[in-house]
């Protein structure tokens, strides 16, 4: 299979409905509903998963991992696994210590933090249930599998450690020797005691951010393979680019030695921004051994194994005017870190400092999170990161001010967001929001939802008992996205930058390959690309192909998360492909026989100001391929390359409103309406937009009321399947309600603003706000999450005693 | 993941699966659709030494008019339960329950004796059977025996079943005219076990006036302890409850005001929700992930009087 | 060793496996079938849906000496050549993917499903796919390609 015919294969069909987004003639690409280049080989089963790639005299690699979450492992005996059939070589973490490095974390929040060894294989503790502790390689994976129920191990236990607040206490058994609080991370503005003084109205919450799995459908696997000299390392991962350099940091494999590639990957969430235990391992296997070896985990390894998302106890207090607006807010964060601190998890909460404030003004701001270590599987990236967590505490708090005072939650919103003649806005939290009109959107939310309807039909069930009770819930978000200014990144420790690169190599043909740093794994980058090269340099949108997660081939990027694949690899691409027009414009000029400060360009042909007279990109590719009369000083080559630093982050925003039905005789809820009406900024591919936006609100919601790891006080945990961890299925969800507001985004001339994390943060709070909304009558100002029927049934019984 | 090794033999008989039961001893399974067994092998739950494979067998497999009762193979799958116009017509309450298990796929290949023998008290399908007093037909080499469905379920995944034995068949018996039937199934997500389940089968009289009262009724308790359980009390206390008028439509799932019963029941309701209070009575329901005793317990309370009301109201 | 003979998308495959090899691995590791993925351990996700014998399994389990004797179709054997069956086209159409690891087993379960309701309600298409999981799109743009594809296939009297 190749990229070419597939995307032939595509084009024909395109072109035989005659209605797949295909744009008008002389229309634009960018904005058009183009039907995605990558699912010929998803619909058709051709797709490459790692797990598909088999490779002459593969091994096959099992772990065996900690039954224990705490607890020193005082004899690993892998020997006996060596004479099970078909097995090649076993190894404990003993055996692998001298060259097994530690994995990096890359974000030390503060200059005190505590950050552990963290060995990708367990040498002499365990620290979390599922921890590896020793492998078999074997012939096949079901050998490999059999072979470790022979390895001998045993275990001296430790206690667990499994509370954030117990773990706090002096005399905690401790998760590491350097205590379990990893660090403290304070930030304010303003004057926070002089806004809580005599406030008239104080909101104080405590709320729980749970503990999500992220459960991207592939679960993660890994191939590597040497041939001596260098090494490839295939895996399911978001990150090839960070991959590469962190694995040469581990391993001692010259980066120039290593190659990563990062295949089809099947979703990811965050959950594949990591640096694993695993594909540490994989090296080093196939380092020792000389062979290729690949490990594929099942669903419940990888509940175990994945980090984690979320984990947070959210202490707050807002301090209002009578009138409902606000004067200062504080926050005290335990985020849980779980056993060691990965790629990025002490950074995952202070993402959220700064969006605490959401769309409101106020006077002062005090933020304080203590990060701390437990026996659990580490915490990372989760769609959103840091963010959702803090949108849902402004945006439940709001429905609990509103609630305080009597208000309509959309008017005490109202009274304090920022209005649209107010930007560009610098926010409590020194964020600069650009763009926005949260009216706009708002006022579309409410028409497409019916709010005063819904209303209406709510106190009416109010009135007459109505065993089922019908609440809204309100989510008036923002987000910080486009991941990430350098210099931001830098100020808050974190050890790389944040701009994105793309290559634009024009092709003799007059085709184009356009190579970028970001790492698509279902978004649809490889269609919203060409969407911008085919206008970028007027090219049809068959005629381009992306090129990416490969180091070899797409070697420098930062790869994809926190919804800034657009916002900066986007850009980049644009720069690349101006680069290369301009290049284009002076061969134009000397094929016409005219001066470069003369030629236009439009629609893919370079003309003489003034004339017809033209020349198409496509025959200056050509012409530069001759090189046989090139201008003096002109190189045979078009292609381009560029990189992108943003200035700034971008600030998507949005309204959401939620109508749940709350069965209260049993707790039940369903949501009976969602809409969602998002501001994005510019539009690459709608289709696309509302794709990311369908599948954010489904995770917010699952947050809401379906998903939580669930470990017992030992550390076990108790959601290690899909039967556990529930997961919405389609008909567990409603249909959504999307629409769009436009402002540009003013950081970027694509005018974008990201859309990956946008429906997720949003959508929980709505949810969870409609739900408490049903049972305000009943006493009820909180219902933890998720909100199983169970608790809500509780609560209703707490709240009416 | 991926399971231990076993032997495996496919039988061409029932004799020769016995035979080879008998021959294996306690470390032998009997393999049927494997809807249930095969999740427990991947995870290395079990490790049988021997699996007998019967899913071909056509001696067990299908439905019959029996004349009392209605005559269920074994290895009749769920989605064959489901489309039989026999069960449909003799036993309702069967093919409504077994469209609530798990979901299409499984049930394409997962079979009726297969779930019994399983016994998993969260499983939707023994709870029917204890209302409807289905009989297990057990076949081992000494022959054959026939167990009640109370009999047959006797602990936490344990039943009747000994060594060397296999179910072979389920009688339910007909309840005749008159009745309606309703399970009412409360999970947290479509594919998600029963938190508790009600199987009810409702005998209802119609006086002269319109009126309308239960004349007899069946319950069966969905993961109320480790065992499915007969709701007797609520059976007893039911009989001669007036019904309401307006027949509710009957549906499983996600609330909605048509679908529900008033709230506070006064009125005709009453009686009904009286004996629907005593559901709990005699159980001994677990604490897991989903929910607790207590709010088990209250579950039963209402779902019983929810699966009565609209078993009442399908006559 | 047992030996058994399956068809797997038209194919006649005869192999010797052991009784404990699941239908998925024989399809992926010994037959090349790559196109059927494996997403769980407990038959939750779906990901592994095929028809065997005409209605829809999870091929993760499913024993390979289960499905002795068995005419298989996996996603691999759907399209025509180049022409893609009908439902493939709807998903593609309705942007019904993103990252795509669902989509087999979910075409596998949407084509089931017609079976025995040709022209369903939205409400049908969710419950008809309660037991295939999908992380990406939140599901309204699957259960609107059900509905295109079921369309498509009434209208070209498509079998499959």
């Amino acid at each position: 299979m190749t990229e070419e015919l597939d995307a032939g294969i595509v084009a024909r069909q395109i072109a035989e409905s005659g209605e797949l987004g295909e744009p008008a003639r002389n229309r634009h690409e960018v904005g058009a509903a183009r039907r995605r280049k990558e699912d010929a080989r998803l619909v058709t089963g051709r797709t490459r998963w790692t797990d598909n790639i088999q490779l002459p005299g593969m091994l096959y690699v099992a772990f065996l991992r900690s039954p224990m979450a705490h607890a020193r492992v005082t004899r690993v005996d892998a020997s006996p696994a060596l004479h099970r059939p078909g097995v090649v070589a076993a190894f404990t973490g003993r055996d692998l210590a001298g060259e097994q490095g530690s994995l990096p974390c890359a974000w030390p929040v503060t200059e005190d933090i505590v950050v552990p060894a963290h060995p990708p294989m367990a040498v002499d503790e365990v620290r979390y249930a599922g921890e590896a502790v020793a492998c078999v390689v074997a012939t096949d994976r079901y050998r490999a599998y059999d072979a470790l129920e022979s390895i001998e191990i045993d275990y001296e236990p430790l206690p667990a450690v499994v509370d954030m607040n117990a773990a706090l206490e002096d005399d905690a058994p401790r998760v590491h020797e350097e205590g379990n609080r990893a660090y403290v991370w304070k930030f304010g503005t303003g004057d926070i005691d002089a806004a809580f003084r005599d406030a008239p109205v104080v909101v104080e919450r405590t709320f729980v951010q749970q503990r999500l799995i992220p459960t991207a459908m592939e679960p993660r696997a890994v191939v590597a393979q040497t041939d001596g000299d260098s090494f490839t390392l295939h895996s399911s991962t978001q990150v090839p680019h960070i991959l590469r350099i962190m694995l040469a940091t581990v391993t001692g494999i010259p980066e120039h030695k290593l190659r990563v590639i990062a295949p089809d990957v099947g979703g990811g969430f965050g959950s594949k921004l990591q640096v694993t235990a695993e594909e540490v391992l994989l090296l080093l296997l196939a380092r020792r051994l000389g062979k290729p070896v690949k490990w594929t985990e099942s669903r419940s390894e990888g509940n175990l194994t994945v980090h984690h998302g979320r984990d947070q106890i959210q202490r707050l207090s807002l301090a209002a005017e009578a009138d409902g607006r606000l004067r200062g807010l504080r926050v005290d964060l335990l985020a849980d870190m779980g056993a060691y601190l990965m790629l990025i998890t002490p950074g995952i909460p202070i993402l959220g400092a700064f969006m605490f404030n959401g769309i409101y003004k106020m006077d002062a701001y005090d933020f304080t999170c203590t990060g701390v270590f437990t026996t659990k599987m580490p915490t990372d990236a989760y769609r959103g990161a840091g963010r959702p967590e803090a949108t849902f505490a402004i945006e439940r708090l709001m429905d609990e001010l509103a609630a305080e005072l009597g208000l309509d939650p959309i008017e005490v919103r109202r009274r304090n967001w920022i209005t649209r003649d107010e930007f560009p806005y610098t926010t409590v939290a020194n964020m600069t929001y650009d763009s926005g009109d949260y009216e706009a959107a708002t006022r579309k939310a409410l028409a497409l939802f019916g709010y005063d309807k819904l209303r209406a039909e709510q106190s009416e069930r109010r009135d007459r008992r109505d065993p089922v009770q019908l609440g809204i819930g309100v989510s008036t978000y923002t987000e910080m996205c486009g991941l990430a200014p350098s210099r931001v990144l830098g100020s808050l420790s974190y050890g790389a930058g944040g701009w994105e690169y793309a290559a634009v190599r024009m092709l003799p043909t007059g085709k184009v390959e356009a190579v970028t740093g970001v790492s698509p794994h279902g978004q649809g980058h490889e269609t919203a690309w060409s969407q911008i090269v085919a206008d970028a340099l007027g090219v049809p949108f068959e005629d381009v192909a992306v090129v990416h997660g490969d180091t070899a081939i797409a070697h420098k990027g930062m790869d994809t998360y926190g919804s800034r694949s657009l916002a900066v690899g986007g850009v980049a691409l644009v720069r690349a492909c101006d680069k290369v027009r301009e290049k284009a414009r002076h061969v134009a000029a000397h094929m016409l026989e005219a001066s470069a400060e003369d030629i236009e360009f439009s629609e893919g042909t370079f003309r003489v100001r003034g004339t017809e007279a033209g020349t198409t990109i496509q025959e200056i590719a050509l012409a530069v391929f001759g090189a046989h009369d090139l201008p003096d000083g002109v190189e045979a080559s078009l292609d381009s390359d560029a990189t992108f630093d943003p200035d700034d982050f971008s600030f998507p925003h949005g309204t959401h409103l939620c109508a749940v039905e709350v069965d209260t005789e049993t707790g039940a809820t369903s949501i009976r309406s969602y809409v969602a009406v998002d501001d994005i900024g510019k539009v690459i591919n709608p289709l696309i937009v509302e794709g990311q936006v369908h599948g954010g609100i489904a995770q917010g919601i699952a947050q809401a009321l379906f998903e939580e790891a669930v470990y017992d006080s030992e550390g076990n945990l108790l959601t290690t399947t899909m039967a556990d961890y529930l997961l919405p299925s389609a008909a567990d969800l409603p249909d959504f309600v999307t629409a769009r507001t436009e402002t540009p985004a003013t950081g970027n001339p694509l005018g974008v603003k990201g859309v990956g994390e946008a429906g997720t943060i949003a959508s929980t709070p709505a949810v969870v706000n409609a739900v408490v909304d049903a049972l305000r009558p009943y006493g009820v100002r909180d219902v933890p999450m998720p909100c199983t029927p169970e608790r809500v049934w509780r609560a209703i019984q707490g709240g009416a005693s | 993941m991926i399971p231990a090794s076993f032997d495996y033999v496919r039988a061409s008989s029932v004799d020769e699966a016995v035979e080879v039961l008998a021959d294996a001893g306690e470390e032998a399974k009997v393999l049927s659709g494997g809807q249930s067994l095969l999740p427990l092998l991947r995870l290395r739950l079990a490790y049988p030494s021997v699996l007998v494979d019967v899913g071909r067998l056509p001696e067990l497999r299908g439905v019959r008019d029996e004349g009392g009762h209605v005559h269920i193979g074994a290895t009749t799958t769920h989605d064959e339960i489901i489309r039989s116009p026999v069960v449909r017509a003799g036993c309702p309450l069967v093919a409504l329950a077994t469209a609530t298990v798990a979901d299409p796929a499984v049930r394409h290949r997962g079979t009726f004796g297969g779930s019994m023998a399983h016994a998993d008290p969260a499983g939707d399908l023994p709870a029917v059977a204890v209302a409807l007093d289905m009989e297990f037909v057990l076949r081992s080499t000494t022959g054959e025996r026939v167990v009640t469905a109370t009999d047959f379920f006797t602990d936490y995944l344990e039943t009747a079943l000994e060594p060397g034995e296999i179910l072979t068949a389920v009688r339910v018996p007909k309840l005749g005219e008159g009745w309606g039937y309703h399970y009412e199934k409360f999970h947290r997500t479509a594919q998600a076990w029963a938190i508790v389940g009600v199987a009810a089968a409702v005998r209802v009289t119609v006086s002269e006036s319109g009126a309308r009262h239960v004349a007899e009724a069946r319950v069966g308790l969905t993961n109320m302890g480790p065992t499915p359980l007969r709701a007797t009390a609520v059976e007893s206390a039911a009989v001669d409850a007036e019904l309401p008028p307006v027949p509710h439509a009957t549906a499983n799932g996600s609330p909605s005001t048509a679908r529900l019963p008033s709230a506070n029941g006064s009125g005709p309701h009453d009686t009904l929700r009286e004996a629907a209070s005593l559901a709990d009575g005699d159980t001994s329901p677990t604490a897991d992930l989903h929910a607790t005793p207590d709010y088990r317990r209250h579950l039963a309370r209402v779902l019983t009087h929810r699966a009565l009301t609209h078993a009442a109201a399908t006559v | 060793m047992t030996r058994i003979t399956v068809t797997v998308d038209g194919v006649a495959h005869e192999e010797e496996v052991e009784p404990r090899l699941l239908l998925v691995h024989l399809l992926r590791d010994r037959l090349g079938k790559i196109g059927t993925p494996v997403g769980c351990d407990t038959s939750n996700c779906g990901a592994c849906t095929i028809m065997m014998d005409g209605r829809s399994v999870k091929s993760c389990s499913v024993l390979a000496v289960q499905a002795d004797g068995s005419e298989l179709l996996t996603v691999e054997g759907l399209a025509d050549g180049p022409t893609w069956h009908p439902m493939q086209r709807a998903f593609h159409e309705e942007h019904a993917l993103q990252c795509g690891y669902c989509t087999p087993g979910m075409i596998m379960a949407a084509l089931d499903l017609l079976k025995d309701d040709p022209d369903p309600s939205d409400e049908a298409i969710r419950h008809g796919l309660e037991g295939n999981l999908c992380r990406c799109t939140g599901y309204s743009n699957i259960v609107k390609a059900v509905r295109r594809g079921a369309r498509a296939m009434s209208d070209q009297e498509v079998t499959t």
